[in-house]
């Protein structure tokens, strides 16, 4: 490698590394609980806790649970069911004073869906988890924050790539892992940054781009809307507004009918943004581990409940649904998510030598600069 | 200065290793529990150990 071409991939990497160190360490930070939100929500008493009935009760039906969510929550009205394979017996429940609300103003509770009795999840509506997971979306900045999130995930992929690129001129001389204990600070420090930071290159990529899909979902369900929904949908432009929805009863047992072989994920309540003003929908996941992830809409009519569309499922919404489990470390059981943590703090420690680089060598080339500057 | 193939293999061949480890483990436990899980440990293990390692070590 020239090192013209050297020096021009060591300012790429410096200056997107730069501009992306305080948000992806603020990123890093805020994360780390949330690999455990599950453990910590149960430790702090703040997981709803389904009381222990035989197996075979029976459960209420949808419509049963309706009525129960707006008896809990007088003047709402439902947003969202959602299921849960490890909480059979339940359904997750979100209601808002208008179904079109925005998610953050929305009330998550859990309904028994043997007794219909309400049970509250603090920690899905506010508290310290709710204050990590808000920075780590969005920094209460909305869209906007998300977007910012997104650009500065993109930084983080290029300072990735150009760092791999720097990789080779930095180790031609030195063998795979070496740390230099006895020369300095800085070549320690830039040994393990390179020693790092290679060996958590993939995983770092894979989270920073899940990341950016996932901050970019606003956008790509709103394309979803445009793309798929409008046009499915298109027939009931001008319909007039529903005043009453037909009955939730035999919603799933609907979708189910045309969607066979599929596990129901959750469903959107007409008005809402995963649905359209007439419609219920039933979004139904496949039932291999894969294809959990992906998700296919049934569109109901909410008057008549005659099925209007299986809709068709886009790439991108494919994408967001994998990105997920990817981003989140959820999905490989305790061990895993003590190595995501693990390769979290590996990160915060790449991002920290880093910066620690540069400033050492910031103050080593000033002199030289200053003396340059005065034989001028 | 220009690298010769075996200069960019001598000094990538481990990371390629660790990389496509890191890869098949991230995957594996998308395919299933169990097995697919115990792979998984082991691809993103392999790296959080070996710069484990390398903080920890000293002369």
């Amino acid at each position: 490698m020239k090192s013209k071409t050297i020096r021009r991939w060591s300012f790429v990497h410096t200056w997107t590394s730069l501009i992306c160190t305080v948000f992806l360490l603020m990123l890093a930070l805020t994360g780390l609980p949330l690999i455990f939100h599950h453990e910590i929500d149960h430790l702090l008493g703040d997981a709803a806790e389904l009381k222990a009935m035989p197996a075979d009760t029976p459960k209420l039906n949808l419509q049963q649970l309706v009525q129960a969510a707006e008896k809990h929550r007088p003047g709402e009205v439902m947003q969202y069911f959602g299921f849960d394979e490890d909480e059979p017996d339940a359904a997750i429940t979100i209601m808002a004073a208008t179904a079109g609300t925005e998610p953050n103003s929305s009330h998550t509770f859990m309904l028994d869906a043997r007794t219909g009795e309400a049970l509250e999840m603090p920690s899905a509506n506010g508290g310290f988890m709710m204050v990590m997971l808000r920075l780590h979306v969005d920094m209460f900045a909305g869209l906007p924050g998300k977007l910012l999130l997104a650009f500065m995930g993109l930084m983080f992929v290029v300072a990735i790539i150009s760092g791999s690129v720097l990789y080779l001129p930095f180790m031609r001389r030195l063998k795979f892992a070496t740390v230099r204990q006895d020369k300095s600070t800085r070549l320690r420090w830039l040994d393990l940054h390179n020693l790092i930071g290679v060996v958590t290159l993939t995983w770092a990529l894979v989270v920073g781009v899940t990341g950016v899909i996932s901050a970019c979902a606003d956008l790509l369900i709103a394309a979803w809307r445009n793309d798929s929904l409008s046009a499915m949908v298109a027939p009931y432009r001008d319909a007039p507004a529903l005043t009453q929805l037909a009955p939730a009863t035999r919603l799933l047992d609907i979708a189910k009918e045309v969607a066979p072989g599929m596990q129901p994920d959750f469903i959107a309540f007409p008005g809402t943004r995963f649905s359209s003003e007439h419609h219920y929908a039933v979004f139904m996941k496949g039932s291999t581990h894969l294809t959990s992830h992906l998700l296919t809409p049934v569109l109901i009519d909410a008057s008549t409940l005659q099925v209007t569309a299986v809709a068709e499922r886009p790439w991108y919404m494919d994408a967001m649904g994998m990105s997920q489990p990817l981003h989140f470390g959820d999905y490989g059981g305790m061990p895993m998510k003590i190595l995501w943590a693990t390769l979290d703090v590996l990160t915060i420690i790449v991002l920290g030598s880093g910066v620690y680089l540069w400033m050492v060598r910031r103050k080593a080339a000033k002199p030289v600069l200053e003396k340059a500057e005065s034989v001028a | 200065m220009t690298p010769r193939q075996s200069n960019f293999w001598k000094v990538f061949a481990t990371p390629v290793v660790i990389a496509l480890l890191s890869a098949a483990g991230l995957f594996a436990a998308l395919l299933g529990d169990g097995v697919w899980d115990a792979l998984s440990w082991l691809g993103l293990g392999v790296p959080a150990i070996l710069a484990l390692r390398g903080l920890l070590q000293r002369r």
